[in-house]
This record gives structure tokens, sequence and C-alpha cells, in this order.
């Protein structure tokens, strides 16, 4: 059985604003029924202020799906839709301490119902982009199409740094076979491509896509700093969308001293983050850095 | 409020007269069936009593044709890997689409390592094509595995008449019979079946003890090399509590096989019909004339399982679902879909699995809850209006999704 808080249990069953909405004038239909999830969330709009009046669903699906369909209709309402829109999947899943990492669709279908909804009022045309496969990494919930896209996208061949790029397969190790598979098929994708010239397949050049071409000429002290500063900045969302942060704490020759807060604190990926910070470091900076947790700046010092 | 428990074919409580036989088995008799002395000898001999239990249950020839592993799953594994080993000029497997994961799981990774594996069809039944069977069977057959009963809707399969055929191809045969043993008759000295897998957690025995038949004369290839335990066909230590175990509840299945298709069935009857006629748009799965008598599988048409069973739960009824959900894949059961059933009704499959010990007091209990727990969830379904399903439910609501 699955490990629901009390308060999906709660939402479950006692659902709030379920049924039919009199008066509704924006409403999202999202999801799947192959899946066994589907949602439809109903809104009564003020035109004048464009707040969200009340709020209603109705939803086919398992006990998640119901309880974050009810957290939704509790979270928007009395919000204008612009402040309705920052609510993401990862808040709803917060709203219900929490969701088992198989059942984190669930919020993310109420957050495109939403959208669907706040489309609708709008009158624009909304398109769902995300598509989603079967769940490889269990303990940190990547799905095979996430895991194959990134794959492609940054020629990777490892497992290691599909752990890197997705976290996947960086927590318990068990799912290693499925990523080596999705790793396998992909290969065999780039070695069958019929090409006139190429007869020996030669493996991609590792993450070559995803960072620009490095820099040749040697960078000013100051420069390098900007670099170091504009790498890091441009990772640091990815971390906070799971509640984690970094900070550059010194800069000393080839050591980076940083600083891992939140979420990422005391995780135990944090080797890999880091791992991962370093390898775009080093390709941004087209030298050789090493990325250190602040920690062992004292260490070094003394 | 008791809790009542209908969900027999996911596993089934130990007799107390199992654990009782077991208890000795985990202090004073601890010895190693297999030591010259007498702390063995009489622990030797608890086990060729076990045996002779699950011989009889079974109907089989030879006591020595029964080998105890850790599960059905073990068995499973064993029983295909030893026929491809066993017979390596042979390298297909023909199976169906509904089998359980033991096997299908297995398949798929056999099917990567080279080998052709043929996956029957079934009908919107559940039934098998015995043309199509005849048709895919060849002189490069090495093994066909197809399950007695199948545990999500209890629908039987012609295993007897499926393992004629197989011989008549030279191929040996193989049936995953965990659901079946101790619910139907069986006689294997009368059937051409090779290997029989089974798991004692399903009758009343404890979890983590398995047998495979293995008819005299197979050629054998063991899945677990070492000692000299179960004939060298099966190496490691014997988990004698758990085998002692088994044989007394092997002995209890054998005289409760009557139960079964008597009283048992009746509930199980009485259930279906009671559901059926206080809710609509609800319909039994599978094969229905010829299925375990255990076993009701209802298709609650535009709700989900997981919340039905979460509901029931939460009244102390115990049941399982095809649910994507439930298994947290992202598809319904390969069961229903391989039936044709549609997704809308596919999600709200419901299975409940009785046992000797279901009374009738707790089925009509179950028949009083069940019902308002449908019409719940279907209020807050977006496929459900005022008076019923929406009339083009599928097109009234339609969901995007990419």
């Amino acid at each position: 059985m699955w490990d629901y808080s009390d308060k999906v249990r709660e939402h479950f069953f006692n659902p709030r604003n379920a049924g039919l909405l009199d008066g509704a004038n924006a409403v999202g239909d999202v999801g799947s029924i192959k899946c066994g999830d589907a949602l439809r969330l109903m809104l009564k709009v003020d035109p004048a202020s464009e707040r969200i009046l009340d709020a209603s669903f109705q939803t086919f699906g398992c006990g998640s799906a119901i309880a974050s369909s009810s957290a939704l209709t509790e979270m928007v309402k009395g919000k204008t839709l612009d402040e309705a829109l920052t609510v993401s999947n990862q808040d709803i899943a917060d709203f219900l301490d929490g969701l088992p990492p198989e059942k984190m669709h669930c919020s993310v279908m109420g957050r495109e119902a939403l959208q669907a909804a706040v489309a609708n009022y709008r009158g624009e045309a909304w398109q769902d982009a995300h598509a989603e496969g079967a769940l490889v990494c269990k303990c940190f919930a990547v799905d095979s199409v996430l895991i194959e896209d990134v794959v492609r996208a940054n020629g990777l061949t490892t497992v290691e740094q599909v752990s890197n790029y997705t976290k996947a397969g960086g927590g318990c190790a068990s799912c290693h076979e499925g990523i080596e598979e999705i790793l396998a098929k992909v290969a065999a994708e780039r070695c069958t491509a019929p090409t006139a010239e190429t007869k020996r397949c030669e493996p991609a050049p590792v993450a070559a896509s995803a960072a620009s071409p490095a820099p040749t000429a040697r960078l000013t002290n100051f420069q390098r700093m900007r670099k170091i500063e504009e790498t890091v900045e441009s990772i640091r969302p990815m971390l906070q969308r799971d509640h984690g942060d970094i900070e550059i704490v010194e800069v000393d020759g080839k050591n980076i001293y940083v600083n891992l807060k939140g979420a990422c604190q005391g995780c135990m990926l944090e080797a890999s983050t880091l791992n991962g910070i370093q390898t775009r470091l080093v390709e941004e900076l087209g030298e050789f850095v090493r990325l250190l947790p602040a920690s062992m700046l004292g260490r070094a010092l003394s | 409020m008791t809790p009542i428990y209908l969900d027999n074919n996911a596993t089934t409580a130990c007799d107390p007269a199992v654990v009782a036989a077991m208890l000795p088995y985990f202090t004073e008799q601890f010895g190693n069936p297999s030591s010259m002395h007498s702390f063995g000898n009489k622990v030797g001999l608890a086990i060729k009593g076990a045996r002779e239990s699950v011989q009889a249950l079974l109907g089989a020839e030879h006591d020595s044709e029964i080998i105890f592993t850790s599960c059905g799953t073990e068995s499973d594994s064993t029983a295909i890997l030893s026929a491809l080993r066993a017979q390596p000029e042979r390298n297909q497997i023909i199976t169906t689409v509904v089998e359980h994961p033991a096997i299908l799981a297995l398949c798929e990774q056999l099917e990567k390592d080279g080998y052709v594996v043929t996956r029957l069809g079934v009908d919107k039944r559940g039934r098998l094509d015995l043309d199509a069977y005849r048709a895919a069977l060849g002189p490069r057959t090495a093994i066909v595995s197809v399950m007695w009963a199948n545990n999500e809707t209890g629908t039987l399969f012609p295993v007897e008449a499926m393992a004629e055929l197989a011989h008549a191809a030279g191929a040996q045969f193989h049936t995953d019979a965990v659901q079946a043993v101790g619910k139907l008759p069986m006689d294997l000295k009368r059937t051409q079946i090779d290997m029989l897998s089974l798991s004692g957690h399903k009758l009343h025995a404890p979890k983590g003890i398995g047998v495979l038949y293995l008819r005299r004369g197979t050629r054998f290839r063991p899945f677990l090399r070492g000692g000299h335990q179960e004939r060298g066909r099966r190496a490691g230590t014997e988990n004698t509590a758990s085998i002692v175990g088994l044989g007394v509840a092997a002995a209890l299945a054998k005289n409760a096989i009557a139960t079964e298709n008597s009283t048992v069935r009746r509930l199980r009857d009485r259930l279906e019909a009671g559901i059926l006629a206080q809710v609509s748009n609800a319909f039994v799965t599978g094969d229905i004339s010829n299925r375990l008598p255990n076993t009701s599988n209802i298709a609650f048409e535009f709700i989900e399982g997981e919340a039905i069973l979460l509901l029931l739960n939460k009244l102390g009824i115990a049941a399982s679902s095809g649910s994507a959900c439930t298994s947290g894949s992202l598809e319904p059961s390969h069961v229903m879909r391989a039936m044709g059933i549609p997704y809308t009704a596919a999600h709200g499959t419901t299975r409940f699995s009785l046992s000797r010990f279901t009374t009738e007091a707790e089925i009509d209990r179950v028949i009083a809850a069940i019902p308002p727990i449908i019409a719940q969830l279907r209020k807050i379904s977006p496929y459900w209006g005022e008076q019923g399903p929406l009339a083009n439910a599928d097109e009234s609501f339609a969901p995007q999704y990419s």
C-alpha cells in the first residue's frame, strides 16, 4: 500500500470542491485515460479583477489524483489568475505534505489543469508538451522518456553521466540495469543510422551539445571569476526547483569552494551534484577546475 | 469491526494447523536433514512426509518428482531455463500474453538474449486460440509455458490438452499452477504435463516455499547447483520448517477441494450477483463459466480501482485492482488490456478472491458496502452525469494529453 500522508488521505476521503461548478467560465480538461488519471478543473473567474471566486473539480483517478485535485482547488481560490499560475506541482505536493515518487505525476496533472483552465478563460490554445514514460528511478521519480531525451541531447554514454544530468540512478542504484538499457538503445540508434561515409560507429563526445564551445583564448582573472559566477548562476534554478541552492565562497586557483544549501545540504547526491557542476565549469572555462565543499576550505588553510 | 480478507489470490493466511506443525522445526527440530545423526534424521523424515503430501495433492506418480524451491517464481525460472539448457537445439518459447510477471519478465529477458518468444493472445473473455497455438508449435519449440488459472480473472486454460500438443511437437510443457493448486482436483500422472509450479502461500502455507513438479524422465538442468539436496536438482539447505508447513497445508487443501467447489463457489456467486444487482455499468471479466471457484473480477466503469480499494480498506475490506495506480506502472493490468477491456473499465477492475475461511456474513457485508463506494466515486468522475454515464462518455470528456 502507498505511504500516503495524513493530509493526502484526508483530502481523498473528504475531497473539497468536488463536482460541477455553476457559472464556471474557465474549464481545463487534462490527463490520460490510458494512464488512469483524468481531471476537469472548473473555475469561476471575476472578469474585472481576474480573481478566482470559486473552483471545483471532477477526477477519474487514484487516491492521490483526487487529493491533488482537491488541494489544487483550495490553493487557487481567492487568487488572481496570474497568482494562481505561480502554483507549481511541487507546491501542490507540499500542500499535501508530500506524495510518493510514483505519484508525483498527479500533482503535475493538477498544475496542467490549471494552465489549461486559464488558457481556456483567455481564449488561448493550450498545448501540453509533456510525455511521460515508465518510472525508471524510483528514488528521484525520473521516467524513461526524460532519461532518453537527456541521453540523446547530451550524447551520454554512462550511468554515472545520467545520474549527474537527471539524478536518475543516484540513489539506491537498483535501476542501473534499466538506465543501461536506455543507453544501449540510444547507442544502437546512433550506430545503425545509415551514413554514406562512416562505417564505424564513433561514440558521441560527452555533453557536446549542452555546453557552448569552450573558449580558447586565455581569460583574465576578472573574466574567469565572472564566468564561474555565470555558470553557477545558470545552474541554481535547477537546484532551487528541488528546494536546494548553491553559493560560491572562494576561488583559489584550480579550487572553487562552494556551499550547498537547502535540500542539497546533506543530500546523498551531494557528491554527484558537485560532480555535475564541476563538469559544466570545466567545459565553460576550458581548463580543469575542482569544485569542493566550503567545509574543505578551512582544512586547506590550516 | 473485524476486517474482511478477500485478496486470497495475492496471498492467504497460514492455517493455524500449519503454524503449529512448523513451530518445533524452529526450536528442537533444528537439525540439517543431510546430517547423519538423529538430529538430522528426524527432520529428513518430516521432509519425506511433506513430499508425499504434496505428491498426493498433485496426483504425481513418484514422490521424487516433487522438488522444493523458495517460491513460485523460482519454480517458473527453473523450468524455463532448464528446458532451454537441456535442449540447445531448440530456441523457441511459447507462452501467453496473460501470464504472471514471473514468466513474462523472464521471457522478455530471454528474448533480449536471442531466444524466440511466441506469446499467444486471448479473446475478450480471456480464452486462448488453440489453432494459433498449434500453428506456433514447431521443431524449434523448446518449451511451452501456460498458466493453469489466471490470477486476475481466474480463467482456466486447457493445459492438459495443450501438454499433449506440445509433446506431439517434441517440446516440453510447463504450467504455472500457483492459483490452481488446491482449488482444482489434479492427477498429474494421467496428464502429459512435464513441469508445474506451485507456491505455498497461495494455499495457506507460509511465504518463501514453493514446489517444482518435474515428471520423471524429463530432461533437466538445475537452476541452483551446489549440494546434493533435492537429488542435486535444487541445491541449498532445505527450508525445513516451511516444507513441513507446506506438507500440512497440502493435506488440508486436498480435503478442502470439495469445499472450494461447493461452499466457496456459492459465496463467490452470491457476492457477484449481489453487487451486479445493485451497481449499473459493471461487468464480470474473464471466462465466467470456466474459472476458479474463488475468484471474481468485476469492472466498475468510469472510476479508478485504487480509489475503490482505499475506500474499501477504510471499511476493513481487502481486495485488489487491475488499475495502473495500484502497481505504480503506467498502464492498467496487462490481462485486462489483452482482453480488450476499454481503459475506462480496465482501471476500475476490482478482484475479490475468497478462501475456505470466507463466511456468508462477510460476503453480505461486502455486498452492502460496495454500492455507496461506487456511487461516491462516480459522483466526482468527469465521465459521469446526474443520471449515469455521459452519453458518448469518451467524447464528452476528452482531456488533452500528448
